[in-house]
């Protein structure tokens, strides 16, 4: 009697435990869920963990500051090693966790390719601060997707705009050799199009080398290069492609000064290795560089390293790549902010209202310096019908020990850039029968 | 003609360093019968504990001498490798004696994460650099005979030199000592091997160590040439067509087999690729293994298996 008597206790017991721990997850309705897709191994690790680094230290200065109006952000990360396919799995794993993901940011143009036809079935919105389609600052047919303060038609164009600035003009670009160097991946074939456009506008000459994953392989690309002497080469690379394409350059004489990199291509891990022999070399700043001295920094080292909350090495925060990922989450962070503003203060707020928030970011230089990102970066603006905000990028240069800005600001040509963007985005449209949204739709 | 002659030069040499890395799959293969799928990783924690050490041991001792530091994190890491062959063996291959080929390859493959995983936890997995004072600048040479003369890359150059070395040094340790017919004869089979007094497990650990030392080379010039990082453990699949094409048990096999490759992708890449888009130097290469593998399973030197039914 009594060892049944047991047996029915641990039995209601154990189907009590299983209910608990099968239940839908209970989650305070005064937090935010931001899922952080990230990699800090694998092949991609050094370039990968500064920047989740930087997006999860402004994610807990967030918390430190109060959270979002008293909405705290809670976050879980999901180890993708760049592999479109762990991508795509890390967001259907997390996607209805804790109430649902208020915005995705998967750090990678091909990951970004596959989860652009899922975001609108599950009304996430996909942030790609500087990576992702270009066309998709198309608001109207990409109504999910969020390129924020750079695509790589606008990095491309602004690269253009820097040359021809360095030749004494537009016109000084007929006949001039121009080689890029990419990941041949969608990441590294997305600026094709743009240059094949201002090719045909300017008449320089445009070869294309790609470089086969991971990049550790490119002595056939510089003997190349070697060969039909270009004039610039764009370096398109990410994680180790990128040092060893700089390692080849030099192996091979090829001027370092004459060598200009995408935002992805201009961080400490690109260039620590290789030292002096990156001396001279260019790359794109997506409106910050290395920003050690800024107050944001000095905040995060504050009130989250010296609390010993940290997520990474404290020498490193400040550095490139940490400041992409820090200034993504504060893009975020801002679109909740002004989503709340429409839809109550201090309240959560869901997937769609997350999209309103992000179209309707107004950060002027005034909010930016009070939120400590004076000298960082410059306003942001975004609308229904313009998803990215921002299309300033300036340069720096690696002078062997650190990057120093080497040019003035410039912004991406709307004249050239918006007729492209329409036309893509509306071959897409009708490849995928999408109705482009209105005004109307735009208020919603 | 001088960029056909620098396309060439330069796949040879890129080829010599794929023999480095092939040449730890062919000694475990000859002296084990087993296809060491942990050699890329292998390569990886050689070099990430070259790397670390003489980063390290300037801290420790407190001296300057970047020479010295490196002599002693090379000598470390001979350790390092020796204790993780050890281990490979007291932990995995000894449970495993007579087991099937595919058993083996299997083992290894969870050695390989294994290595991968506790390399970056001891080491870390930020980019790391090996100094061992290579040449990067690039050396012109016949500029009388061609207009321009063909550059060649020294830092490439000196690491084919060592690859040949080694090469050398190993051919003569498995035909000439007492050592390397014990290996040879546990790789023929296991039990015979035993029957007449080898002691396999002795024997394991040796040519793991040997292969442990191969990978720390291969490491350190890999290393010293892209930074350690880790896509070094990758080197090794651009090994795998080069042991498919020289044959698994031949050490001359895996130099010639990497020579060819190391040309054929170069001048792929260069001549072909621009016809087709770029990019074919890595699948050019298993092209090119799978056509012998079609023709001759046993590569050029590789030791033709004869069953009798």
């Amino acid at each position: 009697m009594k060892l049944r008597k047991l047996a029915v206790t641990a039995s209601l017991a154990a189907i009590g435990l299983s209910a608990a721990l099968t239940a839908p997850a209970t989650y305070a309705a005064e937090e935010q869920f931001f899922p952080v897709l990230a990699y800090r191994t694998g092949a991609y690790a050094p370039n990968g963990a500064p920047w989740a680094n930087g997006y999860v230290d402004y994610l807990k200065l967030t918390n430190a500051r109060g959270g979002v109006n008293g909405v705290k952000i809670i976050f879980e990360e999901c180890e993708t090693g760049y592999a479109t396919d762990r991508g795509v799995e890390c967001y259907e794993r997390l996607k209805g966790k804790h109430g649902g993901a208020t915005v995705v940011q998967p750090l990678s143009t091909g990951i970004t390719f596959a989860l652009t036809e899922k975001a609108p079935v599950d009304k996430i919105p996909l942030v790609t601060a500087g990576y992702g389609r270009s066309e998709s600052q198309d608001g109207s047919v990409f109504g999910w997707n969020f390129p924020l303060i750079g695509t790589y038609w606008m990095g491309a164009d602004v690269l253009i705009q820097h040359i021809a600035k360095k030749e004494g003009g537009f016109d000084k670009l007929k006949g001039k050799k121009i080689a890029l160097v990419y990941h041949d991946s969608p990441y590294g074939k997305e600026p094709i199009a743009l240059l094949q456009e201002r090719a045909k506008m300017h008449g320089y000459e445009l070869s294309l080398l790609p470089v086969a994953h991971p990049g550790v392989e490119q002595k056939a690309t510089w003997l190349q290069i070697r060969q039909n002497k270009p004039d610039y080469v764009f370096l398109w690379g990410w994680g180790v492609m990128n040092s060893t394409s700089l390692k080849e350059a030099q192996a091979t004489g090829y001027p370092r000064e004459k060598m200009y990199g995408i935002w992805w291509a201009g961080a400490e891990p690109d260039v620590k290795d290789v030292g002096d022999g990156a001396k001279g070399y260019n790359a794109l700043a997506m409106q910050h560089g290395a920003e050690q001295g800024s107050k944001v920094v000095k905040e995060v080292l504050e009130k989250v390293h010296a609390k010993g909350q940290g997520t990474g090495p404290k020498e490193e925060v400040g550095q490139v790549l940490y400041m992409r990922g820090l200034i993504s989450a504060m893009l975020s962070v801002e679109g909740v902010r002004a989503a709340q503003a429409r839809f109550g203060k201090g309240k959560r707020i869901t997937g769609e209202q997350m999209r309103w928030g992000l179209e309707n970011i107004n950060l002027d230089q005034k909010t930016l310096d009070a939120m400590g990102f004076g000298g960082v970066m410059r306003p942001v603006q975004t609308s229904c019908l313009d998803h990215m905000g921002s299309a300033w990028a300036r340069l720096h240069t690696w002078d062997g020990k650190k990057w120093n800005f080497s040019s003035d600001w410039y912004q991406g040509d709307e004249k050239v850039l918006r007729p492209l963007v329409i036309s893509t985005a509306g071959k897409y449209a009708d490849e995928k029968k999408i109705v482009r949204r209105t005004a109307d739709d735009c208020k919603k | 003609m001088a960029f056909f002659l620098e396309t060439l030069l330069g796949g040879l040499m890129s080829g010599m360093l794929y023999s480095l890395v092939a040449l730890g799959f062919v000694l475990i293969f000859k002296a084990s019968g087993v296809f060491n799928f942990a050699q890329g990783a292998m390569v990886l924690f050689a070099a990430l504990a070259m790397a670390r050490f003489s980063e390290w041991i300037p801290g420790w001792l407190g001296m300057d001498n970047l020479f010295l530091a490196n002599v002693l994190a090379f000598a470390v890491a001979v350790v390092v490798m020796f204790v993780v062959a050890w281990l490979i063996e007291r932990l995995a291959l000894r449970y495993l004696v007579n087991q099937e080929g595919a058993t083996l390859l299997m083992a290894t493959l969870g050695i390989a994460y294994v290595l991968d995983g506790v390399g970056q936890t001891i080491f870390g997995s930020d980019i790391y650099k090996i100094d061992v004072g290579m040449p990067k600048e690039p050396v012109m040479m016949l500029e009388s005979v061609f207009e321009g003369g063909i550059l060649i890359n020294k830092e490439d150059f000196i690491a084919a030199l060592i690859a040949a070395l080694l090469v050398i040094s190993l051919s003569i340790f498995f035909q000439k000592t007492a050592t390397g017919r014990a290996l040879r004869a546990v790789a023929d089979d296991h039990q015979a091997a035993q029957s007449i007094g080898i002691p396999l497990d002795r024997i394991w650990v040796i040519v793991w160590c040997v292969a442990g030392i191969t990978a720390l080379v291969a490491g350190i010039i890999w290393g010293s040439k892209l930074g350690v990082q880790f896509s070094l453990s990758t080197i090794a699949l651009r090994a795998l067509p080069v042991v498919i094409l020289g044959g698994l048990t031949s050490v001359p096999g895996a130099i010639i087999g990497g020579l060819i490759i190391g040309v054929g992708e170069k001048l792929s890449e260069v001549y072909l690729g621009p016809y087709v888009g770029g990019g074919i130097e890595i699948w050019f290469a298993y092209m090119l293994a799978l056509v012998f593998l079609l023709f001759r399973p046993q590569g050029l030197f590789g030791e033709k298996i004869i069953d009798r039914v």
